[in-house]
């Protein structure tokens, strides 16, 4: 079995001749699509839409640990469908994928789990909330209140969030647009989560709290097809302000940005295309690949010119569709940490 | 100046076309043997890692149910849930289409590296995943299955015939067996943190990876048999080049005189005769080549018959071209060519300038270096009994075979000299006492064919010595083990269970054949449950065993175990071997030919005690009339006729196998034996023109050309007789070697050795046949020859 075509289609369930990073920006064929105005029914939403091509829970965490070092962790689950429809047992158009990790200022411990719905081994409810591939899960008796765990080849964690803000809708009310073209998305977070728990190294076990930052979005055809990757950034400020900004790479020179700014109540203002502008500063040789680890980041509007590095330049993830994904340090007009998501440099 | 040399040099075999055919023609068919047994020998190992690599037995350890039978597919959840990364395999036999078809249901998606190793573009992935699924299976599989509209099958290379790879909810639904799952392969790779299997899934066992019971380690002996004879076809093809191209040394001696004397450099010559060298190689080696692969498509399904009945392995019956194969190939042709030319070479470099440009008789032997073979062939034939008595290992085994077939080689030149002299001395008139002198005359020539004769004999006679004893102990082995008349077979445990009513009441004996997969002494094997029946008793023989061994079994208080399983784990008579959870003495251990797994025996009390699922599906049927009991479960009990064996036909089915496995030997012992035939004919071609001056006196005292021919044709025949005087014993010391050194080996068991005098005979008449059909031409050559060219020789004389 070739575990690349598998991981592809996993991710994007798509026709081989799918363009943009890992055949994200493809064919919808018979897939709901998103529509703008949505009306959110939770705690529904936070459940699976099999009538959806793709969807993740997405949770990254900066943590500081008690013996002084700074960590970063990831839970992500995704969901993808091979056709518009659930089926039932081994028949199931539902596939799954996990991604796990933790980032030392010196490691990067990564895994990976593929799964299929249907027989139990991967699946997501919504009430009371439980997402789980094998045995890794977050769940909870809410959405606020979650256990997250997971384990790998040489690490484990076991940590829980608690919310302490509201659910943050991005773009328009949770209709996040993604390119010109009008390729769209639904799309809340909730950045608001305390963590407290227990890391697993092959050192031992280390406690941790910090802050943790989940993404919820659900699609059909979520990139636009001359999209070939983007640069994710979520950056908690000390101030207690966050600023969620993409920048989707169009091209060789082009790009797509969007971006939300919360205030710390979790009141947001959405920012369209070009209101957020983000610049590589420094390329890393990661593994062989140039990967841009530092950047100028800049929301002109809320006075934000910020330099963010990456804690570790060599958080890759080198899993079926691999990409770069780690923690990173923000100096200039603003301070803070937050994390730093990268696609397309394979 | 060079190219003249060329020119001189390639004149010599326009002159002498029947040598350049020999040079050609030995080379070839030296490849072609030794390549075509290379390409059976890949192509099998190629299926074997194939069918190994696929289902991930050999990398992977795996998790089966403890008492045997299928795992119910929540325990595989359960176990995914609790961290261990396990992925499910659901195997089972389907009759698709025209095929019994194995199918083997797999889940891409946990499945480690190397398990189910189809590809599939990542278009295909919904297909083979979900709707009504695809199966993957070789070509020649899918040709044989025929038309089958509801299943989508593609095609594939690299994995086991009679073999479909699809997805694991398609393999539940074709073979019945929804949330089941055979077995659980482990990944190598496990997380931080995981319970212990008891904890999660008591009633499974983990098994190791089987590499050290491969199957591939077990037919190694089959494979070591035909590399003997593909080593043996090429040594024998080696003798007949270096026969050709040291005559046409010693003929060109002049030549080479002249050439150095009219200014070309000895470096020069040398290497002109290099190129030419190379390039009958590479002719002769392209030749054999396509030969090799001729032969090896030719044998090559019988081969895989024989493999897999003989072992189980599935081997594909069709012939891939590999290209390493092919360069693999000249190569042994270069270095067959570089070995036979090494001797002339060397003397052509030693050979002052303006040496006499007398031709010598060809390659006479002087008494010297007859003395020296003497000595060389006694060390290599002590050799070969210290490797005997202290070697072990399968290297160790042909080390012993090399070391006795070139040993036995040497030395036959000197005992055919002893035989020769004393028949020389027992002779009693003129013309007898002239043909024993002249026969010993010409053994010098002849030597080297003699010894190819020799070589090919020696090994018909053992490796033919070892597959009939093979065949001898299988056939008693059948008689022991299928001492039922009639063997019936239900599809589900319920019809088990109202056939045995019914057969009850209609046969004398109905005995279940209760079977479950467990671990045994840590390797994989069965377990069968056995009726208290005098069947057994009266019927079963033992290695070893205690005074009563089935007395023990139905006591419960003894196991009963194969002879490979015993080997491995070194067990014997009287140690403890757990089933379960139970632990049982050995009371006996017996042979079990043809199985490479572990098997034991228990009583069936005991049997139903320690696998309460297990249901018997077939049954041993004791009758003393079967073709009425046939009759009655046919009509009355509404059995398919396909589901009843007889006796006579399983043994029918088994004989099968070894007549397939004699048709591969008997080719092969045809194949060698035409080589050697045709080096005595090129070799008394090659002296049929030098024997002339020898012969015109004889002719002139009185001999007719006529009585010379004979004389030829029964020379040849003496020789060839006398060949096979020494060729047998050393054939039945290589069966020897073959049966208690590589046998013990490769299959972990031995066999007793029989000796098939009538088997030899007919060799023997064989080898007499070759001979006289090789010598048969130049006699008529002889009785042929115009007076006048036997006059010539006079009018000649130097």
């Amino acid at each position: 079995m070739n575990v690349k075509a598998l991981a592809v289609a996993i991710c994007l369930a798509a026709p081989a001749t799918g363009q943009g990073f890992a055949g994200l920006g493809t064919e919808v064929d018979g897939f709901s699509v998103p529509q703008p105005n949505p009306a959110f029914d939770f705690p529904a939403d936070h459940g699976a839409h099999p009538d959806y091509r793709i969807e993740w829970w997405y949770i990254t965490a900066n943590l500081d640990g008690a013996d002084g070092v700074e960590y970063g962790l990831q839970w992500t689950l995704f969901r993808s469908a091979l056709a518009p429809e659930d089926g039932t047992g081994w028949d199931t158009p539902q596939l799954w994928m996990g991604h796990a990790a933790i980032t030392t200022p010196t490691d990067h411990f990564v895994a990976e789990r593929l799964g299929r719905g249907g027989v139990g081994q991967a699946g997501v409810i919504a009430d009371p909330f439980d997402a789980w591939i094998d045995d890794w899960s977050l769940s909870g008796p809410d959405f606020d209140t979650l256990r997250m765990t997971a384990t790998g080849e040489g690490f484990a964690y076991n940590v829980d969030l608690t919310a302490t803000g509201p659910l943050v809708f991005q773009g328009d009310r949770g209709f996040s647009v993604k390119s010109s073209e009008g390729q769209a998305s639904y799309y809340y977070s909730q950045p608001f989560f305390e963590v407290e728990g227990t890391l697993t190294l092959p050192e031992g076990d280390v406690a941790v709290t910090g802050s943790a930052w989940l993404d919820r979005e659900w699609s059909s055809q979520p990139l636009g097809e001359n999209q070939t990757g983007w640069d994710w950034f979520s950056l908690s400020f000390d101030t207690g302000e966050k600023l969620m900004g993409f920048l989707l790479h169009e091209g060789e020179d082009t790009s797509y940005t969007s971006a939300t700014w919360i205030e710390p109540d979790g009141t947001s203002t959405p920012y369209p295309n070009g209101a957020f502008a983000a610049e590589p500063l420094e390329i890393t040789d990661v593994g062989g690949r140039d990967v841009p680890t530092r950047w100028q980041v800049a929301l002109p509007d809320r006075g934000v010119d910020v330099t963010v590095s990456a804690m570790n330049p060599q958080a890759w993830m080198a899993t079926s569709v691999p990409y770069w994904e780690g923690p990173v340090h923000i100096e200039g007009s603003h301070t803070g940490r937050g994390y730093l998501e990268m696609t397309g440099y394979e | 100046m060079m190219r003249a040399g060329l020119q001189a040099l390639l004149s010599h075999w326009t002159r002498n076309p029947l040598q350049l055919f020999t040079l050609l023609a030995g080379l070839a068919l030296a490849t072609a043997l030794w390549s075509g047994v290379q390409a059976i020998n890949a192509e099998a190992r190629a299926s074997y890692d194939a069918a190994a690599q696929t289902l991930g037995e050999a990398r992977y350890a795996q998790l089966r149910g403890a008492d045997g039978g299928p795992i119910p597919q929540q325990t595989y959840i359960d176990l995914r849930r609790a961290g261990w990364l396990v992925s499910p395999v659901l195997e089972g036999r389907a009759q698709i289409g025209a095929v019994d078809l194995r199918i083997a249901g797999i889940d891409p998606l946990t499945a480690p590296p190397g398990v189910g190793t189809i590809a599939l573009t990542n278009g295909e992935i919904g297909d083979f995943l979900t709707g009504a699924g695809q199966l993957f299976a070789t070509p020649d599989t899918i040709a044989r299955i025929g038309e089958t509209p509801d299943l989508t099958f593609l095609p594939t290379d690299g994995i086991a015939p009679d073999l479909a790879i699809t997805d694991i909810g398609i393999a539940q639904s074709l073979l019945n067996a929804e949330g089941e799952i055979t077995r659980l392969v482990v990944t190598s790779a496990q997380p931080l943190g995981r319970p212990p299997l008891e904890q999660i899934a008591p009633d499974l066992v983990l098994m190791a990876p089987q590499t050290d019971t491969d199957m591939a380690q077990l037919t190694d002996s089959f494979h070591l048999n035909l590399t003997a004879f593909g080593l043996l076809s090429f040594a024998v093809g080696i003798f007949i080049v270096n026969g050709a191209i040291g005559l046409a040394f010693e003929q060109r001696r002049q030549m080479f005189r002249t050439l150095r004397a009219t200014g070309l450099p000895l470096r020069n010559l040398i290497g002109l005769l290099a190129a030419e060298l190379i390039l009958f190689a590479l002719v002769a080696g392209t030749i054999g080549m396509a030969l090799g692969y001729l032969i090896a498509a030719a044998l090559l399904p019988d081969v895989a018959a024989t493999l897999r009945g003989l072992y189980g392995a599935d081997i594909a019956g069709t012939l891939t071209f590999r290209g390493g194969w092919f360069v693999s190939g000249l190569v042994i042709a270069l270095g067959g060519t570089a070995l036979a030319s090494i001797g002339a070479m060397s003397k052509l470099a030693r050979l002052p300038i303006l040496a006499a440009g007398q031709g010598r008789a060809w390659a006479m032997v002087s008494s010297a270096r007859l003395r020296i073979q003497a000595i060389v062939s006694v060390a290599l034939l002590l050799a070969a009994a210290g490797i005997a008595a202290f070697g072990s290992g399968l290297i160790a085994g042909f080390s012993l075979l090399g070391a006795l077939l070139i040993g036995g080689a040497l030395a036959l030149p000197v005992i055919l000299d002893l035989l020769l002299s004393a028949g020389e001395r027992l002779a009693k008139g003129v013309t007898a006492q002239w043909f024993w002198a002249d026969t010993r005359q010409q053994l010098p020539g002849l030597s080297l064919a003699l010894m190819a004769l020799l070589l090919a004999m020696a090994a018909n006679v053992g490796v033919s010595t070892m597959v009939s004893s093979f065949r001898l102990t299988f056939i008693g082995f059948l008689d022991q083990r299928l001492a039922s008349e009639i063997y019936v077979s239900t599809e589900t445990a319920e019809g088990g269970r109202l056939l045995e009513e019914f057969a009850t009441e209609h046969a004398d004996a109905v005995l279940p054949i209760l079977s479950a997969e467990t671990d045994l002494a840590g390797l994989p094997g069965t377990v069968f449950g056995a009726r208290d029946h005098a069947t057994y008793r009266d019927n079963w023989t033992f290695l070893s065993s205690i005074s009563n061994p089935w007395e023990a079994i139905h006591a419960g208080t003894g196991i009963l175990l194969n002879e490979q399983t015993a080997r491995k784990r070194e067990l014997s008579v009287g140690d403890p071997l757990t089933i379960g959870e139970a632990t049982f003495p050995i009371a006996g251990i017996y042979g079990d030919y043809g199985n490479p797994t572990g098997q034991a025996i228990l009583s069936e009390a005991t049997f139903r005690g320690l696998f309460p699922e297990a249901e018997a599906t077939r049954f041993g049927l004791r009758t003393s009339d079967p073709d009425a009991l046939q009759e009655a479960l046919i009509q009355d009990f509404g059995l398919d006729a396909g589901a009843i064996i007889d006796q006579a036909g399983i043994k029918a089915i088994s004989l099968d196998v070894f007549e397939r496995t004699f048709a591969v030997t008997t080719a092969l012992n045809i194949l060698t034996l035409a080589v050697a035939g045709f080096a005595i004919l090129m070799s008394l071609l090659t002296l049929a023109g030098m024997r002339l001056p020898q012969l015109a006196p004889v002719w002139a005292q009185g001999l007719t050309r006529r009585a010379l021919g004979r004389y030829e044709l029964i020379r040849a025949l003496l020789l060839a007789a006398l060949t096979t005087l020494v060729a047998i014993p050393l054939g039945i010391v290589l069966a020897w070697a073959l049966l208690a050194v590589v046998n013990v080996e490769a299959f972990g068991w031995k066999l007793p050795m029989y000796l098939f005098p009538l088997l030899y005979l007919r060799l023997t008449l064989l080898a007499c046949l070759a001979a006289a059909l090789a010598a048969l031409w130049p006699a008529r050559k002889l009785a042929r020859t115009p007076a006048a060219h036997l006059l010539k020789v006079f009018s000649n004389e130097r």
